[in-house]
């Protein structure tokens, strides 16, 4: 699914590395998390991914099945079917959830060669997917995540990404600022998508919201790079001890 | 103060392009006060305090300069509404066009064919005298006097329909001028809708006076062909606990001057202006408003948001006059340019000059760039970068079209925008 090989990043206006080769290969169907302290570079992956401006790729490749993903614009990623759930989703004042919701799929439709879905469909299937995660269709009406809580912007975005049914989710500290129900309602929410032909990357500082949603793998990040990959009971590990202690093993 | 040479050969020059039409009667004496203004106050200069951010010389040359006519396709604005439509070709009357006149709570007859006694005799020049001062609009004077045509429109009861102004432009060197007269009567209510480009150059002055406890909706759009260039004047007058709202939405256009003098005579009214303006190009936008309120526990607002690239230039000159006699005044005023690129720019003369001492009153400027945040948000979600932007300058201008009142009206101005913003990307 998604393959990541020697990635180094630096932003662009100033001659700061981030990103120090990042090797990271993920298989359809799998839940991958990266773990890591702060400042250890991981929301700089998760932008370079969805290709936020301001950084600049010195060295490496990043491949959708086997698609290049850095010669693309961030529409034409979205459209190849990858989704970034943003840590601080944006408010749009003005533009109604709704039609921002229905302008997303419908071009990422067109840009596929598929058919446009009708309002009537829509509000179908936004009306179906907003139940389950207890989205209160006022919710819907309102411009984008304009007066929502911290709660309702990452439910928000766990809607978006069940509207879109993109097949490479990167999740980027969803679990920041949420209390624990809320956690548990978009852990379901990414749950529910999980799927064979679906992939996740979770990015988290915490352990947390690995006990509801179960990875396959669990990655430590620091200083730029991958440090150590191994199984969910890394998280655990991590929890009960700290980054530290994994840092000096690896240095 | 005699006018300076130059300036008495400027006056003379454009009046000799224009003839003093000979009727309605009622109206001579208005028509000729008009003409003697003209001629002692001279045209607007650009050292005049209110013209300094607009060039005047395109509308007050005596010739119009040409303009193409653009064809629009799809339908016509506001065609999805039940509504009596009056057609000007050029400023022209079209009766072929246009739906019988007759229509229930309202009278409408033609300024060229109306009667000899008139009601509109005490309006007509009235509302416009009383207009020009702190500031003279020689202009909307220029208009009493030379206007060829124009519409006096009475509205006794709840007009169920909107009356309708379509304004086609289809020479492309026509200059029109056209003056209408609208009484809202006590308790009436009235919706007024203009659309259409009408003319190379187009001079129209709408008087209106709302009665007590009545209603006046006034929608406009100013349509998009590039090349044409246009002065409107609206005077208002409100009587008490009434409604006045006024919006403008201009697309295109290489000079639009819109102004509006609104005089809040009564008590308790409520007076909103306010316009929605894209602009690319060489395109000036003006927009020229002078509230002034002599009423107890009055609300005035206004609401006027530009977006400009491509080197366009918007101009915001907007004053609340709160007299002494104005206790309890509530005024507002907001305007905001979008601007897409450097090239373009946005001027804004805010003013507020209050007598009362007990009133509330705000105003606000920005200029701003497209949200990159936004921006990226939407791409994100597989947005094109064109719609992105498309879509975050609909919501930029959301706040003025929710002036409108009429969700009917507001959505069919929000379709016809969103079609001039995807035509213009092809």
């Amino acid at each position: 699914m998604l393959d990541i090989k020697n990635l180094h990043v630096k932003l662009e206006e100033e001659d700061k590395r981030i990103l120090k080769g990042v090797d990271l290969h993920v298989d359809a169907g799998k839940v991958h998390a990266i773990m890591g302290p702060n400042g250890s570079g991981k929301s700089t992956l998760a932008y370079v991914l969805s290709g936020r401006d301001g950084y600049e790729i010195t060295e490496g490749a990043v491949a959708l099945d086997g698609e290049d993903v850095l010669d693309m614009e961030p529409e034409e990623r979205a459209a190849a079917g990858l989704f970034l759930a943003f840590q601080y989703p944006i408010e749009i004042p003005g533009v109604g959830n709704m039609t921002f919701l229905r302008t997303a799929l419908n071009a990422q439709r067109k840009a596929r060669g598929e058919a446009e879905v009708s309002a009537g469909e829509f509000l179908k299937l936004i009306r179906e997917k907003a139940k389950t995660l207890q989205i209160d269709p006022e919710m819907l009406k309102r411009p984008v995540n304009v007066g929502f809580s911290g709660g309702e912007k990452k439910r928000n975005e766990i809607l978006q990404m069940a509207v879109l049914e993109p097949r490479m989710c990167v999740l980027d500290e969803t679990d920041s600022g949420l209390d624990v129900d809320a956690m548990k309602l978009v852990a379901d929410g990414v749950n529910a998508l999980r799927d064979a032909g679906r992939s996740f990357l979770v990015i988290t500082h915490y352990q947390r919201l690995l006990n509801h949603i179960q990875p396959d793998v669990v990655h430590i990040m620091a200083d730029g790079r991958i440090v150590k990959t191994g199984g969910p009971e890394l998280a655990l590990e991590v929890e009960n001890n700290g980054y530290a202690d994994i840092l000096a093993e690896v240095a | 103060m005699a006018l300076r040479k130059i300036d008495h050969e400027a006056v003379e020059a454009r009046l000799s392009a224009l003839d003093l039409p000979q009727g309605p009667s009622w109206a001579a004496a208005a028509r000729r006060d008009a003409l003697e203004r003209v001629r002692a106050g001279g045209l607007p200069q650009r050292r005049d305090e209110y013209w300094r951010f607009t060039r005047p010389d395109s509308l007050i040359q005596p010739e119009p300069t040409p303009a193409q006519v653009l064809r629009e396709e799809g339908s016509e604005i506001f065609s999805g509404i039940d509504r009596l439509r009056i057609v000007f070709r050029d400023g022209v009357f079209d009766p072929e066009a246009s739906d019988d006149l007759a229509a229930e709570g309202v009278a409408i007859e033609r300024v060229a064919q109306s009667g000899d006694i008139h009601w509109a005799r005490d309006l007509y020049g009235k509302l416009e005298v009383r207009g020009q001062e702190p500031v003279s609009r020689p202009l909307a004077a220029l208009n009493t006097a030379f206007a060829t045509d124009g519409l006096l429109i009475r509205a006794t009861g709840k007009v169920r329909r909107p009356v309708a102004l379509v304004y086609l432009h289809e020479q492309e060197q026509s200059d029109a001028i056209l003056h209408h007269v609208v009484k809202v009567e006590e308790g009436a209510e009235l919706t007024l809708l203009e659309t259409g480009p009408a003319a190379a150059r187009f001079n129209t002055v709408t008087e209106v006076e709302v009665a007590d406890r009545a209603t006046f909706h006034h929608v406009r759009a100013q349509g998009r062909d590039h090349e044409r260039r246009a002065v409107t004047h609206v005077f208002a007058r409100l009587g008490g606990e009434c409604v006045f709202k006024c919006f403008t939405l201009t697309a295109n256009g290489m000079m639009t001057r819109n102004e509006a003098v609104i005089e809040l005579a009564g008590d308790d009214a409520v007076a909103h202006v306010a316009g929605a303006a894209v602009g690319d190009g060489d395109f000036h936008h003006d927009d020229t408003v002078f509230v002034t309120h002599e009423g107890r526990n009055c609300e005035s607002r206004q609401v006027f948001k530009k977006v400009l690239r491509n080197g366009a230039t918007g101009v915001f000159q907007g004053k609340i006059l709160v007299r002494q006699s104005a206790q309890k005044t509530d005024g507002y005023q907001i305007s905001q340019s979008l601007l897409l690129d450097g090239d373009s720019q946005f001027l804004a003369k805010p003013e507020l000059e209050i007598y009362a001492d007990d009133v509330q009153c705000s105003h606000g400027s920005t200029s701003g760039a497209i949200d990159e945040d936004a921006m990226f948000y939407l791409r994100s979600r597989g947005v094109e970068q064109s719609d992105a932007q498309d879509l975050l300058t609909l919501a930029f201008l959301a706040e003025a079209i929710d002036e409108i009142d009429d969700r009917m009206i507001a959505e069919d101005l929000v379709t016809q925008l969103e079609r001039w913003l995807s035509r213009r990307r092809r």
